[in-house]
This record gives structure tokens, sequence and C-alpha cells, in this order.
């Protein structure tokens, strides 16, 4: 996901303090300390990086969770790394959701010898952020960022477990297509990275069907007013209405649409997939349509839902799945490489064929997740309900998708 | 035409809230040139109170009819933006009297950014979902199919024109009403003349907030949504209202107010089939340079609806540069 | 005198060691550093606007916006140009004097409120087109930014790789730090050579009163938009400057609430005072990791969890501190001795 989170972005400086308060922060990575006789197990540090303050600290927090959850598991297997037993210790930092402090944070975690990065959270943080790892040569993979513009820059190390937004567009616009058969849409968006680039997928898909696709129409991560912008697409009568946005913009346009008499199917992307758009939109809510990248909470692994559950006392909300598989895969290619050394591991890291939490993960040459799931959910007595997963351009139940999910089958 | 009159009633309701708010700008400008920018987070605090009352009296289970539910929500909202504009005009403002033009706008900003934060800390930054408690029909106009406006929204266009009324009746029939615009023409010479300014001043700032007040409870209910931060922009459009129907008149925030609803509705509406170049001769229409790329896409929009919130900027920049008055405007503001 | 001397070659060295000390600390510090600087550049770039010709611009981050758009366009991918440094700046530069040209043209024979709200919906109205430029034409890439902007390079020398000089490792950072002083320097320059200048009293004269300056023969329209170009150009540099830096630039980095940022410095510091000003953008900057690294702990040490974020107690604080200075120091902490002066003749009279 790639929510923006309007942090005031001057939490830049006070250099001055910062130096004092920075002592009582992990200490930069003591490099050299040859380990005493006794084989004391060697500290392997990964960052972990999400907003824990703003709007969106409690999907920060589920992300930093997911990946605490794979260090300890790492830990309490007593890995071994060219014959030393190591101990992994995860380096969270918050970044605000502002690419200045991402930069900032970035940097932190360069400092420390990080040797790989979970994160960020936000796309928008991310871009900024993985230039700076790529210039200090360590992998970064994303449990969340779905910009495509992440994987495009050219750099080696930079991976993502979850669906692009260029997977998950089509993904919903080709559900679109296969139940509402529309023939003229609208595509309304909020002027923002996450929103317009999704949106600007789902119209490709559509128009390259064949749909009449209206000129696109915006308003803003904060519009309230929609009434003059559906007006102007209920002269038109479209037939489906696809908008790219967040659920607190997304509930009152869906409203006030239904107080129209818009009767088009209304679809939105993971930014609108909530229950929140419930409450936002009160029974005009009831049988929209929406999507997730990835698989949906319910559908991840089992045996993780439950350590989850008994380590934090709670269910993931959204994206915890995938940085626990994120932190995972980075150690499966340490131990396959035999070296916590980013330089040895990353060859292991690109190839590696792993089945996880959210199912079988691979990387396609740019880094990101090779025939990435999708999910589509309808909204049903105020809660949103999977009502398919895409895999591999195919429409799956959610129970199709557990048997094929099984290890040793999965992938194909 | 369905379509164009379906728009002029978006606008018209916009436009009522706007009058409203623009309302609160221009009598305290008419008395103390002042721009309160602290007025749009008013409007946003009787949102959010009028939120946690509809909010309590709904869940309370109790045998209250919808519309008593939401005239108690509005009943609690009106006091506590009054005191607030009280507070406002008493412990920002009113030290700054004699300070020079600026202090008293760099306080305002400082006002907004607490009242924000403030509401923030209170009601949490999750919008909150105004509840759908009356029943809100919506009456066909001219066939089905055709244009149609809502309960709520008449409730808003009749509510705001009886307020305008309302305040046009107090500022020029009663003695209360005339003491304010003495003061506002000079305030010296109507202390003189036994007004006591500083009281006419803390009034119109409470005035103003309690029609604020009124605005927040519409918005509520007319998007469904309450947000901490959905005062300003809220403030700074009604302001240009303000400013477009001469700051400083009544009949002119009026006016402006339900004008610049309209020109946004309409410009939202219509601007991106003006602008979309396919249309053009020359350019789009048969032989021109784009003439490729509007048979595949069928559009070339050079503006649309995601310059919706440029439209109130750019009149208040027309209007300030070439009719600093505005439309009704009589004083010409050169008082250095 | 020499006690003086002393006072500024020590500041000097200590200023030039800091990014080797910050290094070793960690390479992080250096980039806070420098985004400390690049802000108190800003806040002196907006001090010639609001403090020394006293034009209240709320719009400021507008021309910041066009410097880094100007540097993210010209040296990236995006177009394919990779123009250099000495070409680009100095264009950024020219666009954003434009810009605050364009704007104040019409707009100065306002009064000072009338030309907040004006300059505030100018920011907004650039920032809105900077979102929205990537239809039916891509030419700011929209709400997604331009990523992948070439860093400064003078020569040979690459400011985003590590250097070795005199046996000493200099970072990417630690480099764009010396320039960033460089910048700083110079600016603060201009401020205090602009201060006791013939423009810089007339600006002065027309802050006090317009009327009167006028009628001293001040062609008060000119010098005002004299202000309104220098401080647009020194927003464009730092622009400029700060794409360079990030690598990255997209509309969300040049919202309202960084103009208001930037005026609450000059504002709080002492409108007109260029240590005032320098002081107030370090206070400023560092309130807000103060309050992250004292309030979030003392929070969670006191109640058991987090009930105020610091972010929202540094914009509270920050509001306050707008209505408090108004309130008792309305010349700001460090006010300049211009307002002294006058402020004890007040009493005196």
């Amino acid at each position: 996901m790639n929510t923006t989170v309007r942090t005031l972005s001057l939490s830049v400086a006070a250099a001055v303090v910062a130096i004092g308060c920075g002592k009582q922060e992990a200490p930069p990575a003591p490099q050299a300390q040859t380990p005493p006789p006794a084989p004391v197990a060697e500290v392997v540090r990964i960052g972990h990086v999400a907003p824990l303050t703003g709007g969106i600290a409690h999907l920060g927090k589920d992300n930093e969770n997911g990946a605490h959850l794979a260090l300890d598991e790492a830990n309490a297997a007593g890995i071994k790394l060219g014959g030393k037993p190591v101990k992994f210790e995860l380096v969270a930092e918050d970044d605000q959701g502002d690419p200045k402090v991402g930069n900032t944070v970035a940097q932190k975690l360069a400092d420390a010898k990080v040797v790989g990065v979970v994160g960020h959270l936000n796309s928008g943080v991310s871009i900024p952020a993985s230039a700076i790892y790529n210039q200090a040569g360590i992998p970064m993979v994303s449990g969340s960022s779905t910009n495509p513009a992440l994987t495009e820059q050219g750099f080696t190390g930079v991976f993502r477990v979850v669906g692009r937004d260029d997977q998950q567009g089509p993904a919903v616009a080709n559900y679109l297509l296969a139940t509402a058969k529309p023939k003229t849409a609208a595509v309304i968006d909020d002027a923002t990275a996450y929103g317009e680039g999704l949106a600007n997928e789902v119209e490709k898909t559509l128009k390259a069907a064949g749909v009449k696709v209206l000129p696109r129409e915006k308003g803003t991560d904060k519009t309230a007013d929609w009434k003059a912008v559906l007006t102007k697409i209920k002269g038109k009568k479209p037939d489906v209405v696809f908008y790219g946005g967040m659920d607190a913009t997304g509930g009152p346009l869906l409203k006030q649409a239904r107080e129209l008499k818009i009767g088009a199917v209304f679809s939105f992307g993971d930014g609108g997939c909530t229950d929140k758009m419930a409450e936002l939109a009160g029974a005009a809510a009831e049988g929209m349509i929406c999507s997730q990248a990835g698989i949906p909470v319910q559908a991840a692994g089992k045996q993780f839902l439950e350590a989850y559950k008994t380590k934090f006392d709670m269910d993931p909300i959204l994206y915890g799945p995938f940085t626990y598989d994120a932190a995972k895969l980075l150690i499966a290619a340490m131990q396959q490489a035999d070296s916590a050394d980013p330089a040895k591991y990353l060859p292991a890291l690109q190839s590696i064929d792993y089945n996880g939490a959210t199912g079988n993960i691979q990387f396609d040459e740019k880094g990101d997740r090779k025939d990435a799931e999708m999910t589509i959910f309808t909204m049903k007595d105020g809660k949103i309900a999977p009502l398919a997963i895409i895999k591999s351009g195919k429409s799956l139940t959610l129970d199709e998708y557990a048997n094929l999910a099984s290890p040793g089958t999965a992938g194909k | 035409m369905d379509i164009l009159l379906q728009q002029i009633i978006n606008g018209l309701t916009t436009g009522s809230v706007y009058a409203i708010v623009a309302l609160g700008y221009t009598m305290v400008y008419g008395v103390i040139q002042l721009i309160n920018f602290a007025h749009g987070e008013v409007v946003m605090i009787g949102a959010m109170v009028a939120f946690t009352v509809i909010m309590a009296l709904a869940g309370a289970g109790l045998p209250l009819p919808p519309f008593a539910i939401v005239l108690a929500g509005v009943l609690a909202a009106i006091p506590v933006c009054m005191a607030l504009g009280y507070l406002l005009e008493r412990l920002a403002y009113r030290p700054l009297r004699h300070a020079p033009r600026l202090a008293p706008l760099i306080t305002a900003i400082g006002m907004s950014i607490v009242l924000q934060h403030l509401a923030l800390l209170i009601w949490g930054r999750d919008p909150r979902a105004f509840p759908q408690i009356m029943e809100n029909t919506s009456f066909a106009i001219g066939g089905t199919g055709g244009a149609a406006i809502s309960s709520v929204q008449i409730a808003i266009i009749l509510l705001s024109l009886a307020l305008m009324a309302g305040l046009t009746w107090f500022v020029y029939r009663t003695r209360f009403g005339i003491a304010i615009r003495a003061t506002a023409e000079d305030v010296r010479v109507a202390a003189l003349m036994g007004v006591d300014a500083d009281r006419m001043i803390a009034a119109t700032f409470v005035i103003g907030a309690a029609l604020a007040a009124v605005a927040g409870v519409m918005v509520g209910t007319y998007y469904g949504i309450a947000h901490y931060t959905m005062g300003f922009t809220l403030g700074l459009k009604a302001f240009s209202a303000a400013v477009l129907g001469g700051i400083g008149n009544l009949a002119g925030a009026m006016l402006g107010g339900l004008l610049l609803g309209l020109v946004e509705a309409l410009g939202t509406g219509y601007i991106s089939e003006i602008t979309d170049l396919c249309r053009w001769p020359l350019i789009g229409d048969g032989g021109g340079l784009l003439t490729e790329r509007c048979a595949a896409d069928g559009h070339v929009v050079l503006f649309g609806s995601n310059y919706q919130d440029v439209f109130a900027f750019l009149v208040l920049i027309l209007v300030l540069v070439f009719r600093p008055s505005g439309l009704l405007g009589e004083r010409v503001s050169e008082r250095a | 005198m020499s006690r003086k001397t002393i006072g500024i070659v020590l500041v000097a060295l200590a200023l030039l060691a800091l990014p080797l000390v910050l290094t070793q600390v960690g390479t992080a510090w250096v980039r806070i550093a420098n985004l400390a600087i690049l802000f108190i550049f800003l806040s002196l770039g907006l001090n010639i606007v609001v403090g020394m010709a006293g034009l209240l611009d709320f719009g400021y981050v507008a021309f910041y916006a066009v410097g880094a758009y100007t540097w993210a366009l010209l040296a990236s991918p995006h177009f394919n140009l990779h123009l250099p440094f000495w070409a680009i700046l100095p264009i950024g530069a020219l666009f954003a004097c434009v810009a605050g040209a364009l704007l104040g043209a019409p707009t100065l024979r306002l009064r000072g409120d009338y030309l907040a709200i004006v300059t505030l919906g100018f920011g907004e109205i650039v920032r809105i087109f900077m979102n929205n430029l990537s239809a039916p034409f891509n030419v700011t890439n929209g709400p997604k930014g331009i990523t992948r902007i070439d860093g400064l390079a003078v020569g040979g020398l690459d400011f985003r790789a590590t250097d070795r000089f005199l046996g000493i490792d200099f970072t990417g950072p630690a480099k764009y730090y010396y320039v960033l002083l460089l910048l700083l320097l110079f600016v603060i320059a201009v401020n205090l050579r602009l201060q006791n200048s013939r423009i810089g009293r007339a600006w002065v004269a027309i802050r006090e009163d317009e009327i009167a300056a006028k009628a001293a023969g001040i062609d008060t329209r000119n010098v005002k938009l004299l202000a309104f170009a220098m401080g647009a150009s020194f927003g464009g540099i730092a622009g400029g400057m700060f794409a360079a830096m990030q690598g990255f630039v997209s509309p969300e980095s040049f919202v309202l609430h960084e103009s208001i940022m930037i005026l609450a410095m000059v504002v709080l510091g002492g409108m007109g005072n260029v240590w005032g000003v320098i002081a107030g953008a370090l206070l400023l900057s560092f309130v807000p990791e103060f309050l992250r690294y004292t309030v979030e702990p003392a929070q969670k040490m006191l109640f058991g969890r987090l009930l105020v974020e610091p972010e929202v107690l540094r914009m509270l604080v920050f509001g306050a501190a707008l209505v408090l200075t108004m309130r008792f120091r309305p010349a700001g902490l460090w006010p300049e001795s211009w307002h002294k002066r006058e402020m004890r003749e007040g009493e005196a009279a």
C-alpha cells in the first residue's frame, strides 16, 4: 500500500541534540570485535522501517510485528552461518511516512551496518530510500510498497513480496470485465501517487478490452464533496466506476453516488478495501467490489497466523504476513549462501524459491514477485469478504487456493 | 439539461454553506479588518461537537425522533463554538489590537494549527462518519433519471436563507446590530457615542462562530463525514467568497458564497469538456496534431476536475487584482 | 576585537569539523545537519521578503518547488536531460525569480493581509499544477514525483560517492554539507549587506509605513518587487539543492505546512534579524527531534503507552509558539536591533 501520511515534513534537523540523543540508540555496529574464545553468537542486524507514528502507525506496527516474528523464529532455530552460530537482531526504525525522514532513517540503517532491510511501508518513501540502500549495497525487501516505479530503477538489490499496482489494477479490472461486462467505465482517483497509479492500470486494462473509458476525474486525498464530479459522470451513464484512493475519501464518494442514484458497480483498490467503507458509506457500501494485493490475511499460512496471535495477542492487520515472509526470505538466502554478507547472499536472494506464509515466492529479474496473487473482495453485511483469489490469471475461491498453496504444489 | 440543473443544485448547496461561513469572516473583517484565519477551524469544531452529541444520543436508544437528535447536536455545537469564538477574540486577538497588521494574521495561523491538533487529540486522526439517522429522500425534478434534490440539500438551502435573513434583520433592525455597524464604521466615534466597542467586537466573533457551528453540522450531515482537517480549506474558500462579494459587506458574503459554489460545481462539471483538445478545431478536430491520440482515447483533456481547488484561489486573485473591493463592496481597501 | 576574531575562527573550525565528527557517530546525522542548513537557508531567503520588506508571504514553498522541479527536470532520466549544475542552479533561481515577479507584479499593491492570502493561494496553485501536469502531457510526472535525479557533480567530483582526501573519508552527505555551508555563508552575507544598504533601508521604510516611504521618494512598487524576486531566487536555489541531495522530488514535499514552518522560523527568531532567524530555524528544527527523544519515552514510562504523538505535540508547540510570540515578543525572540531601538524610543515618548 501506498498511503500518504501528510506528516509535516520538517522533522529534519536538530543535528545538535540529535547527536546527544543518538547515543541512546543502537550504537554503530562494532565490526571487528573479535569474539572471545567461546563461540558467542555473532549478531546479524536486519533493519525494518515503517511509519510508527502518524495516520497509519497501526499498519506500520503490523509490518514490524511480522518481521519481528520471523527473526524470533530464526533465533529459536539456532541458525549457523559459516559454521558460527548467529543471532538475528531487528533494528526497527520509524520513517513517519515521510520521504525526507525515510532517507535519514535509511542512512541510519546503513550506518548501523544492517545486512538487509525489510521495508518501507509506503512506496513514496521506499523509492527514494532504495537509492541509499543501493549505494550502501544493502538488499531491501518491501512487504507493502506496490508502486511499479520501486523496482523499475535498475537497482539489483530491491525486491518486493507484494504485488505491484500494475498487477492489482488489471486483476480488479479483469474481474469487472468478467462479471459486470461494462460498455462504459468511469475512472476516478485522488491525485496521489498510489491512487493515480492504480487508476491508470485499471484504465489501461479496461481500454484494452474495448471498454469506453470517460475522461479521468480527480479529487484529492481530502475531498469530501464529490457531487459535482459524480453528477458529471452520471450524465455519461457508466456501467462501472473505479476509484483509486483511500477509504476516507472513497466512503463519501460511494455514499454520494448512491444519493445521486448512480446505479453503476463501484470498485476500489486496496486503499478502499476496508471495513471503514461500510462505516463511511453506510448501506451504500453493500456489494461494492475491491481488491487487495496479495492473499487475504485469513488465507495466510495457518502456522504463521497462530504464531502471530500467540506472540502479539492480535491478528495480523494487512501486510504482516508479507513482512514476515520478507524477513524469512532474507534469512533463507543467507542460509543458502552460508553468509550474512550482502554481496554473497544477494545472488541467492535473486534466485530464491521459497514457500512462505503468503505462498510461493520467486523473484523476476526486476525484483518483483513472480505471479503475485491478488484478492477480490466484496462488502457483505458491513464487512469485506474475499470473493476470489487471482493467481496466474485464474480466479480461485479461498478453498481452492488453500489446496493449491499447500507446500510442494505451490507455484504453478 | 438535467445535468446542468443538477450541477446548479449541487453548487447552490455548497454555496449556501460557503455563504454562512463567509458571513463570519466578513463581520469580523468589517469591524476590525482582521482575517480570522481560525474561523474554518471553528466550523470543524462545530461539526465534531455535533457528531459527538448525535452519536451519543443515537447510541443511547432513547425514543427520540431523528430530527430532535440532529437538533440537539446543533444546539450543543452552537454554544461551544460561541465560547470558542469569544476565547479566540479575548485571548488571541484583543491583546494585538494595536500591534502591526501582520501580527494578528500570524496569530490566526497559529491558532488554526493549535485547534486542528487539539481536535486530532480529542476526536482522533480517522475521519468520523456522521450517523445517517435522518431519512434522506431524493425528490426527482423533471421525471425519473433527471435531476434530483435531496431533503438534506433542501434543508441546507432553506436554513441558510433563514440564517442570512435573520442576521440581516439583526444587524440592520436591532439596537445591538446598529451598535455593531457603528463600531465597524469608526471604533472611536462609536465609543464616544456610548457603544462598548470591545463588546461589539467580541459580539461579531461570537455571532460568526454560532453561524460556523451551524455550517459545521450542515457539512457533516451533507457529506456524512467529519475530519480534523476539514475546516482549513473550507475556511479559505469561504474567505475567497467573502472577498468576491466585497469583504465587510453582509450581502456581498452571501452573494459571493453562492457564486463561488456555482463556479466550483460548474467548473468541475464542464471545464474538462471545454478544454478537451479533441473538440478544438485545428488541434484535435480533424487533421490536427492530436488526431491519432484523439482517435485512440476519445479525449485529450487539458484541465479537469483535478483543478477544482484552484477555482476558488483563481477567483480570489482575479478579484483582488481587478476589483479589490469585490462585487458589492463600497469601501475601497486603501487603508494602508 | 581580537577576541571576536578568535571566536570567529573557532566557530569556523567547529563548522568545518562538524561533518567529520558527525560521520563518526553516523552519516545519518550529517544528513540531518544538511537539512537543517537547507532550512536555515530557506528562512534567510524568506527573511528578505517578510523580515526586511514586511511582505507576508504564505506561499514561499512555491519557489522552493520551482527550483526543485527545475533541477529534477533538467537533470534526470525523466526527459533524459543531464545538464551540469552550473547551468541548472542559475536556471532554477531564474525561474523562481520570474515566478516571484509574476506573482508580485499584480498583487503587490494589495495590502499586507490580502497579500498573505494571495500568496497562500499561489503556493497551493503551484503545488496543484505540479501534482497534475502529468496528463494529458507528462511534464512533472504528477504525484509519483521524479526519481533518479542526478546529484551534484563538479568536474569529476561526484557528490554522492565517498572520496578520500588527506587520508580522511568524505562521504556524500559530508561533501554536500560543505556546499550547503558555502551557500549559507553566501546568503548570510547577502542578508547582512542588504540590511544596511540603500535597498534594505527602503524595505524597512516600506515595512514600517508604506505611504511615508512613498512620500520620501521610494519607488515602492519596484523595491517591493525586488524583495519578492530576490527572496524567490534563494528559494529556487534551495530547491535545486534539495532535489540534488534527495534524488527524488514529489509535490508532497511542497505543501502549505512547509511554507508555514519556514515562516515560523523567521517570525519566531526575529523578523529582519539574520542571527535571530538562524537561531529560530535551528530552534524549530531542533524542537521536533527533542520532543521525539524525550516525550515518547517519558509517556511510555508514565502511562505505559503513547498518548500524544510527538508529531502532534510538535504542531501544538509550533502553533502556540506563533501565538505567544506575537503576544509577548512581536519582534521575535531575538529582535532586530533596529526594533529594539524603536521600542526603547517608544517607551521614552
